[in-house]
């Protein structure tokens, strides 16, 4: 029976892997036939997530990877495309949260946070892009945010370096698309997750007044819009960001 | 390597990124002009140059670069500049 959504033969990198969005994401793609190659700070958290992938279904593996390394993410592309041969998705998910009131917000926090995210995911594309520039194919999608479209006072680090991945998206949109890679931000609005799990009750409540659908969303929420956005069905959507947010912003 | 074989190789990495015939990579064709190169496809030749060659072409160089005999030439310097330290 043919699926929906195909991603058989697809080598799909995904960022961020060890739990998560992340993880969820790599067992997605996975069980949509996708070969994982998965890089987290977490190596121990990849390797165990790649085994247990690799044990009922296409090959998948870990690497110990800090997205915001230059040379790490260098070597990194480097033993991907030895040990799958080729890269046909990315999925810039890593990141990281480091939450304080702007006035009171340290250099550390701010350079931290926006590292990690819009650092990572600018050197993450560099490195991937070129072998699917080589093959004039090639699907990207990066973790934005609402927050990075509508601001959200505490996280100005966090909220400009996703509204900076958004910027990225649409540039590399534009300077790939000539060469058949699509580039595409999804934006999740409250997921519960370990990084919403460290909120305060009383901001979770607050949360779930502003969505409409009435519930947190969930990882598999945000992993399908991803693997869409992946695969060749969204074959001609590039540049965007799709809101998986119950709402919240319209 | 010898010269011909730079000059050949360079053809040839010409040829397959941007889909020219061979008879159109003369030594003083032009990458936009003549070639009808943009900025991603230079980009790309110089990736592409720097990973065969084994060398580094600094951005300033990239301006000077202009056409296909002018990167032959640069190359080759490259390669010499190597060879003698390496000596
Ligand atoms: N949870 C939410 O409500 C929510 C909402 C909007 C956007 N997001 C985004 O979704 C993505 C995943 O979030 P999550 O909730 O799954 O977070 P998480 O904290 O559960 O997982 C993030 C993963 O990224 C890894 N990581 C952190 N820094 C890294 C680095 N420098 N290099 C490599 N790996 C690194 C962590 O080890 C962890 O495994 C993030 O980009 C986040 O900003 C989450």
């Amino acid at each position: 029976m043919e699926t929906f959504l195909d991603l058989g033969g697809r080598v799909a990198v995904v960022t961020g892997g060890a739990r998560g969005i992340g993880a969820e994401i790599c067992r997605l793609l996975h069980s949509l036939g996708a070969c994982i190659a998965t890089m987290d700070l977490n190596r121990e958290g990849v390797e165990a997530l790649a085994a247990e992938l690799s044990a009922k279904g296409p090959k998948a593996a870990g690497y110990g990877v800090n997205v915001a390394d230059p040379a790490q993410v260098e070597a990194a592309a480097e033993a991907v495309l030895k040990d799958f041969g080729k890269v046909d998705v990315l999925v810039n998910n890593a990141g990281i949260t480091r939450d304080n009131v702007l006035i009171r917000m340290t250099d550390e926090a701010w350079d931290l946070v926006l590292n990690v995210h819009l650092k990572g995911t600018f050197l993450m594309t560099r490195a991937f892009a070129r072998p699917m520039l080589r093959a004039r194919k090639g699907a990207i999608v990066n973790m934005a945010s609402v927050v990075g479209i509508m601001g959200n006072a505490g996280q100005a680090n966090y909220s400009a370096a996703k509204g900076g991945i958004i910027a990225l998206t649409k540039t590399s949109a534009k300077e790939f698309a000539g060469r058949g890679i699509r580039v595409n931000a999804v934006a999740p609005g409250y997921i519960a997750t370990d990084m919403t799990a460290a909120m305060s009750q009383e901001a979770r409540d607050a949360m779930l007044k502003v969505v409409p659908l009435g519930r947190p969303g969930t990882v598999s929420d945000v992993a399908s819009a991803v693997a869409f956005l992946a695969s060749d069905r969204a074959g001609y959507i590039t540049g965007q960001v799709l809101q998986v947010c119950g709402g919240m912003l319209m | 390597m010898a010269e011909e074989n730079v000059k050949e190789k360079v053809v040839d990495i010409i040829c397959k990124l941007l889909e020219v015939p061979r008879e159109k990579v003369t030594m003083e064709a032009r990458y936009a002009e003549d070639l009808g190169a943009d900025s991603l496809d230079t980009a790309e030749l110089v990736l592409e140059f720097e990973d065969v060659f084994k060398i580094s072409v600094p951005e300033d160089a990239e301006g000077r670069i202009r056409t296909v005999g002018e990167t032959v030439k640069f190359i080759e310097e490259e390669l010499a500049k190597k060879k003698a330290m390496a000596s």
